[in-house]
């Protein structure tokens, strides 16, 4: 009989009719992410960061702008100092790779969800606005890194805000 | 002489008309642009041009690493980019000769069928959006693809552009909550696939606007190198997972759906198939799944032996390949990808020449390419 088929297919239409909307209303409800989502700001830790530049290495597009010297006495096992540590987010993909290339855990991936923003200039971070950064998320995550290790207190180890400085793309 | 096929006879001769479909067009899925010349209705010539998305992956691949190359295979098929990154881990590990643990093979073997399944949905999906039934299956399947895409997530953190395979294994373990999640969602699984079916595979309307339509003969789909979903609905049983196993799949057992005439429906009812197919698979390779490491030791930046090796697997839409050639340096001197879609393109012109310009947009829809593969 012609129809048949058509008939069979509005049964499951009409059983549809009857169930929950799955409607989340983003703003006032989040769905919540499961613990690798990687669609979060990077966030980064300076008192970790050794400045081995395995990050900038490892990132597909270069996104990571690091320049370092070394400082320090080479009997005490010398450490690099560092001078510039840029993300241009604009340009990030969040492919993760700079997360698994550093062997100290000081770039993760787990900062703001919702951060647009009105210019891309203000994608461009530098070790400031990503020290900044950080500390937002470990002041509001009861000093816990995004990976779930627990941050040193402030008060045993202080962390520094710079002061935000005139950005140069030259450097 | 014009020629006529099906019900299209004709009586009156007109003026041919020259028509630019696309790259602009809801129905090219992309930027795909075809050159057809009608005769009325008719189709008379037809003439793919492609090329609007070229961003040059194969030579991008040349100036990164083996590992960085990872994420340009996502945006290849970004509809079934975790096929895309095991046929290109599965060629480096081949030129690099490094085995991944049992544990890897089996990850890798439970997300390439899940792909598939979302892949289907879409391709399934958006045919049926072809055909005039705007919407309401494709987002039936939208629902399933956006559960294999929480899965994807929970394991990667990422819902299109994955990155979840590494040379050696993949980047990282299965997190606790993720198998009570697969075992919920296969077991809904079929549900939703009959779910289809009762919509749409007695539809008559779907029926009479598919079957018959555009037959590709088997001796036309080998000649012109079709594979895939497509091969298959023209009576060939060539399926890679059965034909020249890759990872652990001669562990399983399943079938290979095989249409009968090759025409439309029979494309549209072997993708139905295969879906069961693969929610077989997955519940195999859940029950097998062993412990242990999920990547093997390998460095993370390998120097390859002077050498070349071809990988190739049974992605979504036929059969990818990933050529690579090592200078022994950081990244590959070369990189050729065979893509499924652009390969299968070839017999578009055949297909559609005869036909009419409704029937064009359906015919080209259970193609199930994607753009992103074609112009790489």
């Amino acid at each position: 009989m012609y129809g048949l088929g058509i008939a069979k297919g509005m049964i499951v239409t009409f059983k549809h009719l009857f169930r929950k909307p799955f409607t989340v209303q983003y703003p006032e409800e989040v769905v919540p992410r499961g613990s690798r989502f990687r669609g979060y700001e990077f966030t980064w830790y300076e008192d970790r960061c050794t400045g081995c530049a395995s990050c900038a290495k490892y990132c597909p597009l270069g996104t990571i702008n690091i320049v370092t010297h070394p400082e320090g006495d080479p009997k005490q096992g010398m450490d690099y100092a560092i001078d510039i540590f840029d993300i241009d987010t604009g340009r990030c993909m969040f492919c993760g790779l700079c997360v698994e290339a550093c062997p100290y855990e000081a770039i993760q991936a787990g900062g703001p969800l919702d951060d647009a923003t009105y210019d891309f200039e203000s994608l461009y971070r530098d070790k400031h606005k990503l020290t900044e950064m950080a500390q937002e998320h470990l002041h509001g995550h009861d000093f816990t890194y995004p990976n779930g290790k627990q941050a040193p207190q402030p008060d045993e180890k202080p962390l520094h805000i710079g002061l935000p400085v005139e950005r140069d793309r030259t450097r | 002489m014009v020629k006529t096929n099906g019900d299209a006879k004709l009586t009156l001769k007109t003026e041919e008309v020259m028509v630019n479909i696309g790259p602009q067009h809801p129905s090219t899925h992309g930027v795909f642009r075809m050159r057809v010349t009608f005769d009325g209705e008719v189709v008379t010539e037809l003439e793919p041009i492609f090329g609007y998305l070229h961003r040059g992956s194969e030579k991008l691949a040349e100036e990164r690493t083996y590992t960085q190359v990872i994420t340009l295979t996502d945006r290849l098929d970004y509809l079934a980019s975790m096929s895309n990154n095991l046929a290109y881990v599965l060629a480096a590990e081949k030129l690099a000769g490094i085995q991944p643990p049992e544990r890897a093979m089996y990850i890798r073997v439970i997300m390439a069928e899940l792909m598939r399944i979302a892949s289907h949905c879409m391709g399934l999906g958006f045919f049926i959006n072809d055909l005039g039934a705007l919407a309401t299956p494709l987002m039936y399947m939208f629902r399933e693809r956006e559960k294999i895409l929480d899965l994807f997530e929970l394991v990667c953190g990422a819902r299109i552009t994955f990155s979840y395979m590494r040379i050696g294994g993949v980047s990282g373990d299965l997190p606790e909550e993720f198998m009570p999640a697969l075992v919920k969602f296969i077991n809904e699984m079929p549900g939703y696939i009959d779910e289809y079916e009762a919509l749409l595979r007695e539809n008559e309307i779907l029926i009479s606007r598919t079957k018959d339509i555009a037959i590709l003969t088997a001796e036309k789909a080998i000649n012109a190198s079709v594979t895939g979903p497509m091969l298959r609905a023209s009576g060939v049983p060539w399926d890679l997972r059965k034909s020249d196993p890759y990872e652990v799949y001669d562990r399983f057992d399943f079938d290979i759906p095989v249409g009968s005439t090759g025409d439309t429906y029979d494309r549209f009812l072997v993708r139905l198939e295969e879906m069961r197919e693969s929610v077989l698979i997955v519940k195999q390779a859940m029950e097998q799944i062993p412990s242990g490491p999920f990547r093997a030791l390998a460095p993370a930046l390998i120097h390859p032996p002077v050498g070349e090796a071809y990988a190739h697997v049974e992605a979504p839409k036929g059969e990818l390949g990933f050529y690579l050639v090592s200078d022994n340096s950081i990244a590959p001197y070369r990189c050729k990808i065979r893509a499924p879609s652009f390969i299968n393109l070839t017999v578009l012109r055949d297909l559609i020449i005869g036909w009419k310009l409704a029937d064009l947009v359906v015919i080209f829809g259970s193609f199930d390419i994607n753009m992103g593969e074609v112009d790489r």
